[in-house]
This record gives C-alpha cells, structure tokens and sequence, in this order.
C-alpha cells in the first residue's frame, strides 16, 4: 500500500525528516510514537502535500504510484487522507456542502461520476449513524464551533464518507475524553480491513488499547529508530522516549 | 512561490470572462455626442409627451454646470461626454417571445439564461432591456389580471403617466448627483412596476441588462411602488461583452414603499470588468434609492457586484414611515484592476425605524474596495436602530480593502452596533479542503462564498446559484 524510502524533507531550510523508511501493507494498521518536535506531524504533511514542506530525497509510493509529485487534491483523490491535529474552521460552510463538494471533487478526479443529491444523503445518513453524529452537528460550518470532540468525530466522519485507501491520524487522541476516544475508535476499527491500512500518529499509548496496531514505530530526530509489535507501545509508556530518542 | 502569491498569480490571470461576446444586431443608432438635439432626438423617437422632454431637457441644464462627485475612493481618466452615442435601439420592435431574433435568445442562452425556459418553469416575469428598448415582455397577461403593471418606463410614460409623473424624481431629484441628473437628460428604457394596495406580486419579477452596441452608455431608469400592504420582490441582473473602450453606465433606481408595503430588490452585477491588465471595462455609476414613505414598509436591497471596471454604488433607504425598515445586503468582490466604492445610506427619520447593513467585500488581484456608509439618526427618529456588519476578506497581498463608516446621530434614544472584521483565507483552511481532493480554485470558491453566506441567502433560490457560480468564476483562473 504505502511505501516510504529514505525520505528527507525540510521545512524553511531546516532539515526535519532525515531518512524515513516506512511500509505498510494493504489492512494493515501502524502507529508511529514519539516525543514532541519529532517529526511526526511533519511526516503526514510531506504525505500530503503541503506547501513549504518540501521533499529533499527519497520516495513515497501509493499502491506503486509516486504521490510526491502530485497536487494535494490528487493525493486525497488517490487515496491518501489526512486526520488534522488540529481541524480548520471553514466559516459559512455548512459541514454537508463541505462533505459533498469534497466527494465529488475526488470522484470527478477519478473519472467517476459525481454523486446526486439523494445517493449522497442517503450515504451520508448512514455514516453519520453509524458514528453517532447528530443531524445538527451537519447544519453547522465546518468545525466552527466544535468541541474537540466533535472535531475528531468529524474526522473520522470524513474518513467514512471518503473511503481513503491510506488514513493517517495526527493526534486524533489528543483533547479527547475517554468517551470521545472510544467512539473514534470505533469509527477506525470499523473501517479496518482489506483495501484500506491506518498510519496512526500518537503522543501517547492510550489510543492504541483501543486502536490495536500491527506494528509500532518510534520517530525520533525525524527519523525511524525503532519498530515493534503493540507491545513497543506499552514498554514506551513505562520507559518514556528517553532510551530510544 | 507562496500559496498565497500562487492564488495572487491566478487571480490576476483571470481572462475567463464567460459572457465576453458580441451579438451582431442591426441597430438605430444616434450620432455621438451630447446635446439638446440628442435629448430631442431620444425624445421623439420614444414618442414622449411634452412633460416628459421638459424633465430631461431641466436635468441636462443642470448637468451641464454640475460638477463631478469626488469623494469616492477611485480613480479615472476624466470622461468625454460627447464621444458616446445616448441611443441604440435594436430593430424591429417586437411585441411576443416568439418574434424574437434567434440570436438574441441565443445570447441569453450562452450567458444561461434560457430566457423561454427561465420563465416558463420558475414562474419568473422577463422584461428583457436588450441596449435601450425593451424587446420582449411576458406574463404581463398574469399579473396584470391582479391589478400589477410590469412594462418598460417608456410604456408607462405613455400608458401611465399619472403614476410617473407623481413618482419619478420624487426619490432620486434630477440634481440628486451629475450620475443622476445625466440619467435624468437622457434615460433610454428600463422597467416600471406598480403593485395596487393588498397585492402580493405572485412571481418574482426579473429584469437582464445587456449592453451591446460600441461605445454605447447604458442609462436605465427604473421605478417600482409599491402600493400599501403591497409585496414584491424585483431580481436584476446583468453581463455584458468585452469590450476594449470604457463604457459608462449610469442607472437610476427608485423604489417607493407605502404604509405596510414590502419591496425586495435583488442584484447580481458582472459588467466587463476590463482585461487583466486593466484595460476597458464598464464605468457603474448607480444611483439607487428607496423610500420607505409609509409606515411598517420595508425596503430590501441584496446585491452581488463582481463586474465592472469601477463601481460607484450606494442603494440607500430613506426610513420616512414610523416602524419602518431599511436592510442592505451586499457582496462586492474586486479582481486584477477592479475598483469598487460602494456602500449605502440608512436615513432614520419616523420614530422607531431600524436598519440592517450586512456588507462584505473581497479583493483580489490589485483590485481595490471600499465600503462607504451612511448612518443618519434625525431628531424625530425616537428608538431607531442600527446594526451595522462588515467584513472584508484579502486574497494576496496586492490589493486594499477599505471601510469608511459614516454615522451621525441627533437622537440620543437612537441604538447604533457597528461591528468590523478584515480577514484572509489562511493556508490552512486551503489545505484542509485540498487534502479532501478540492483544487485550489474549488477550495477559494468554497472558502469566498461561505464568507459571503449571510448574503447570498438573502437571495431567492435561482438566483443564489448563480450568484454562487458567478463568485466561482470571477475568481477563478489557470492555475500555475
Ligand atoms: N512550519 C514550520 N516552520 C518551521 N519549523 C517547523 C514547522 N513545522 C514544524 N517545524 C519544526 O519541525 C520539527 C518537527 O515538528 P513536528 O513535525 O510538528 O513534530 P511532532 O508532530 O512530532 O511534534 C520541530 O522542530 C518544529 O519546530
Ligand atoms: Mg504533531
């Protein structure tokens, strides 16, 4: 699915990610842990295409497709998604238009038809039930006036509604109670299988009593420095980064 | 290149004006220049009464001395009168949609305005102002049948003049500004409603402008009453061709609302705003008004001004009535070159009149806009209110955006709210929608109508998807 070979990157001139290799299979699920200033966010902007994040070397392959090259907008419309550590406000974007016009931004993109109104309510509907998302919460803009739970929430909505082959979370644990946690959880381990792997990025091993990975990586200094089953994570929670950073 | 510059950059190539073609209608035509005998002229061929020459020919006097107003923040080379021609009128006039030159449905067509389908299926009243003369009008049947009158201002010089010459001039005065007093000399066509007392209009009605002969000045003067306890709601709107000259456009709108009556007034502007570089596009010098002469009357103004080179634009409420209200809800977007100066004037005057400004401007390219308002409490208006909102959002960092908020109070009972913000569209909100498979321009578009929401739900249905199609297109460009 995801390929990552000796990639660098920097950021303003400075060099952040120093030769990161990186392969998840299709259905898998991967956690990357490690300290702050890391890397980590870093990793799934270079993913995704930000602006100013800027490659150096190496490569990034989705199902053997060289996303480096491409515009954001193509990377999500191949697959590739990104859960924000912190989600924007959109003001005057009503959280439905938003979803709909994204779709089928990546639908036209893909050469597939885009979704009439009624199909994508329809879609939408039972999404939104399965993930415990009030009808309210689809009237409003875009993340204005979330809590952060309900920005998470959104998410992980948009990961259902979008169907990515490759969804990376940035800190989707972060800010968020134990209820919260659970239903995002939820959401995620519902949407594992074949056809789509999770790259799932945390501070902390909490999530992953609930997101059970398949193999466990630490990031330090931007690069990758360790790798494990789920237990890692639980020895990290004892130990701190001290020892591997 | 920074996200930002890149948007800049892409906005500035913005040459994608969808409506830039020209319509090859034979037409008669006036020499150029501006004159009594043109006034004459323009005059007879509308076979108008002697009262009615006498108005035009009292305006152009005055014209003639008055100087030009100043205080707007825009700039242009001074403009030559005399090299204009003040009447084009497309041949032969018809009287039913079916005599109608194919070509010219075929312009509505192109701009997507399947004029016949438009206003067979959403029920939507045409009085098409094709250059001058108006060319087709339907459903008056309809509306005639409960007392409505809907013709172009020439039908009712002739068929009502009671009703004009009571009306025209009593909200905007030929001398009201030299925009004005030019309209007055030498108006060629435009639309007149009158809505009798009770009457709810059961359609909206609908007005397109097009200007489409050379170098010729659009001048429409507009006139809808609204009788007590009446209700309309009136959509204009307007594209015109490129063109490489400066065209001027100087309407005169009056609206008059009687006790308990309700007048809606919706715009959608997309003039030839001029090339990338500056060049040509439309001069939109509008005077708009409104009076709210009778009690609980209200008087909406709803505008989307994406067009013209330079606009000069101030829908106004004149609150006479006690109770009564003036709401102004306005989109101004500004690209390349563009120049926008608009706002407009709330006057209290009864007691407990209220008004509502919600104004929001975006400038892009090295365009430049302004917000200019007028809020003026007089000492009989007890309890008026006001609230004021505007906001103005930036796309690169070439272009202004200005707001000039005027207020002035002689009634200490009077409440007035201003709130203000300036914004830009960061790069995260861009790189949210793109990471969800949005492009860039879809992404801007997106962000810019959501910006303007407040507004364009003001708009009626049809119209809002337009309007949302047209901030799409005024902002787009190839990206690169
Ligand atoms: N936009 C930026 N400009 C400058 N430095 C940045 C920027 N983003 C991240 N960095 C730097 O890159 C390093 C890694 O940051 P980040 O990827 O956010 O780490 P993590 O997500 O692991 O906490 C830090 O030293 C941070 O200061
Ligand atoms: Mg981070």
């Amino acid at each position: 699915m995801l390929v990552i070979k000796n990639l660098t990157a920097e950021v303003d001139g400075k060099q952040i990610l120093n030769g990161v290799d990186l392969t998840i299979n299709d259905g898998e699920v991967h956690a990357i842990m490690g300290p702050n200033g890391a890397g980590k966010s870093t990793l799934s902007y270079v993913l995704a295409g930000r602006d100013g994040y800027e490659v150096t070397g190496g490569t990034a392959t989705l199902d053997g497709v060289d996303i480096l090259d491409m515009d954001p907008n193509e990377r999500a419309a191949a697959g590739l998604f990104l859960a924000f550590q912190y989600p924007v406000e959109i003001p005057g974007v009503q959280m439905t238009n938003f979803l709909k016009t994204a779709l089928n931004s990546q639908r036209k993109q893909r050469g597939e038809s885009e979704l009439e109104a009624l199909d994508f309510l329809k879609l939408l509907k039972t999404k939104q039930k399965e993930l415990g998302i009030a009808d309210e919460m689809l009237k409003r803009p875009v993340n204005v006036g979330f809590s952060g739970g309900e920005k998470k929430r959104n998410e992980v909505l948009q990961i259902a509604m979008l169907q990515p082959k490759m969804a990376i979370l940035d800190e989707t644990d972060s800010g968020l109670d134990i209820d919260a946690l659970k239903i995002v959880a939820d959401g995620v381990n519902r949407m594992r299988g074949a056809g789509r792997s999770f790259l799932v990025i945390t501070h902390y091993q909490r999530l992953l009593d609930y997101i059970v990975p398949d193999v466990v990586h630490v990031l330090a200094k931007g690069k990758i420095v360790k790798s494990g089953t789920a237990e890692l994570a639980k020895e990290l929670e004892k130990t701190g980064y001290a020892d591997v950073a | 290149m920074t996200t930002e510059t890149a948007i800049a950059k892409q906005v500035a190539e913005l040459a994608h004006y969808e409506a830039g073609f020209v319509t090859d209608i034979e037409s008669d035509i006036a020499p150029k220049g501006l004159n009594e005998d043109i006034i004459r002229f323009i005059s007879a061929k509308k076979n108008e009464p002697e009262w009615m020459l006498d108005f035009r020919l009292k305006a152009f006097e005055h014209w003639k001395k008055m100087p030009e107003p100043q205080w707007a923040k825009i700039h242009h080379p001074p403009i030559d009168y005399q090299d204009a021609h003040y009447y084009a009128a497309p041949k032969p006039k018809l009287g039913s949609m079916d005599e109608v030159d194919p070509k010219l449905l075929e312009t509505f067509e192109k701009l997507g305005v399947p004029m016949r389908e438009r206003a067979a299926l959403a029920g939507v009243a045409v009085d098409v102002v094709f250059d001058s003369v108006s060319v087709a009008t339907t459903f008056k049947e309809n509306l005639a049948e409960v007392g409505i009158i809907f013709c172009s201002i020439s039908e009712a010089v002739k068929n009502h003049p009671e009703l004009v010459k009571k009306y025209m001039g009593s909200v905007v005065p030929y001398h009201d500004n030299k925009h004005a007093c030019l309209n007055s000399a030498v108006f060629t066509d435009g639309s007149f409603v009158y809505i009798p007392e009770g009457v709810r209009c059961p359609m909206e009605l609908s007005t397109y402008f097009r200007i489409n002969e050379m170098k010729t000045g659009q001048f429409e003067r507009t006139l809808i009453i609204a009788d007590k306890g009446a209700y309309v709601s009136y959509l204009e709107g307007c594209t015109a061709p490129m063109r490489d000259e400066n065209q001027m456009h100087a309407a005169v709108v009056e609206l008059i609302a009687h006790d308990d009556a309700e007048i809606k007034y919706s715009t959608v502007q997309n003039w030839y705003p001029g090339d990338e570089e500056g060049k040509g596009g439309i001069y939109n010098f509008v005077t708009k008004r409104g009076l709210c002469a009778g009690h609980r009357s209200k008087i909406s103004w709803t505008q989307v001004e994406t067009g013209s080179a330079i606009t000069w634009k101030y829908p106004s409420c004149v609150l006479k009535g006690d109770d009564s209200q003036g709401e102004f809800y306005s989109v101004a977007i500004t690209n390349n070159f563009q120049q926008a100066d608009t706002g407009t004037k709330m006057i209290h005057m009864g007691a407990r009149t209220k008004s509502r400004i919600i104004a929001k401007t975006i400038s892009a390219g090295k365009s430049d806009s302004t917000y200019r308002g007028l809020v003026k409490i007089l000492a009989g208006a007890e309890g008026a209110r006001n609230y004021t909102q505007c906001d103005s959002l930036l796309i690169g960092d070439q272009c202004g955006a200005h707001t000039v908020p005027y207020i002035e109070s002689k009634n200490p009972t009077a409440k007035l709210e201003h709130e203000a913000t300036t914004s830009k569209i960061s790069d995260d909100q861009l790189f949210y929608c793109q990471q969800r498979g949005l492009s860039e321009e879809e992404a801007v578009a997106l962000i810019v109508n959501g910006f303007c929401r407040e507004v364009m739900q003001n708009l009626p249905m049809e119209f809002a998807v337009e309007a949302q199609k047209l901030v799409s297109i005024s902002l787009e460009g190839s990206v690169g």
